[in-house]
């Protein structure tokens, strides 16, 4: 029983190679922490240095995105998927602009 | 690791940077990792959503709005990303990589790059300069985040687009300056 995360592809060489690592949490936010203390290489792809979860990482509750639900207080059922989505941005250095 | 891509794909991703300069152009690369060789067999253009500024600000907040815009940022929606990466896996397909222009600038990564990126995957950029698609690169961050490494990128089959553009200015192909 537990809750199954959906590991992106980049990030599969952190876990192993699975596809989907299954823990057992209550909250979005205790499925990521426990996700990234058993897989430690993991986590400063998805969290800053200050422990805040990248900008342009999403993290989705079966088919909801968790920021339109209770964030990552969102609690959790068994069987539900935890999927790892990144928004990817990107541009040029300001100071390039700057002229 | 390396990215390999048909001509065909190179001539889209051209096409695209000379289409929605001078905003940045973006779009995913389909494919599949053929022992350490990401191996592009489709090319996706998507919608720069820094177009639209009140969603992209609530996706993805700027830190200086009053200098920052299409032209210099692109962004794509997580839901475009998932809409994608199904459509991909119902093919055997996976995202390898994506794709962004630099108008005017090289192309190479700026830190806002290296900031909002993920490891493994190729980002490719290529510089549009004053509408003309010219020289491209591929980059693969590094475990540690710090830095991008270059990456080898092998163009196969056809010849390069003589038409890179259904618009005017762009008839003819630019040696990269």
């Amino acid at each position: 029983m537990g809750v199954k995360v959906i590991i992106p592809t980049p990030l599969r060489q952190y876990v192993g190679k699975q596809d989907a690592v299954t823990i057992n949490a209550s909250t979005v936010a205790e499925a990521l922490s426990g996700l990234t203390v058993q897989y430690e290489a993991l986590r400063k792809h998805l969290y800053t240095d200050e422990g805040k979860l990248r900008s342009f990482v999403n993290i989705y509750l079966n088919d909801e995105d968790i920021r339109y639900l209770q964030k990552d207080q969102t609690p959790l059922k068994d069987d539900d998927i935890i999927s790892i989505v990144p928004s990817i941005a990107g541009g040029l250095n300001l100071r390039c602009i700057c002229r | 690791m390396g990215l390999k891509l048909d001509q065909k794909h190179l001539d889209a991703i051209r096409r695209h940077g000379a289409k929605d300069y001078p905003a940045e152009c973006c779009g995913v690369l389909l494919g599949l990792d053929a022992e350490g060789v990401k191996r592009v067999r489709d090319v996706v253009p998507l919608k720069n959503l820094r177009h639209d500024r009140m969603r992209a600000e609530a996706l993805l907040p700027l830190g200086a709005p009053e200098r920052e815009s299409e032209r210099n940022r692109f962004l794509i929606d997580r839901a475009e990303i998932r809409r994608v990466e199904e459509a991909a896996r119902s093919r055997g397909l996976d995202i390898v990589g994506y794709y962004h222009s630099h108008p005017d600038h090289p192309a190479r990564p700026s830190d806002y790059d290296r900031e909002h990126a993920w490891p493994w995957l190729s980002y490719v950029i290529i510089r549009v300069q004053a509408g003309e698609p010219c020289e491209h690169s591929s980059w693969v961050l590094a475990d540690d985040r710090l830095s991008f490494r270059s990456e080898e990128v092998e163009v196969v089959g056809g010849e390069p687009g003589e038409k890179i553009s259904t618009d005017a200015r762009s008839q003819r192909r630019h040696p990269s300056r």
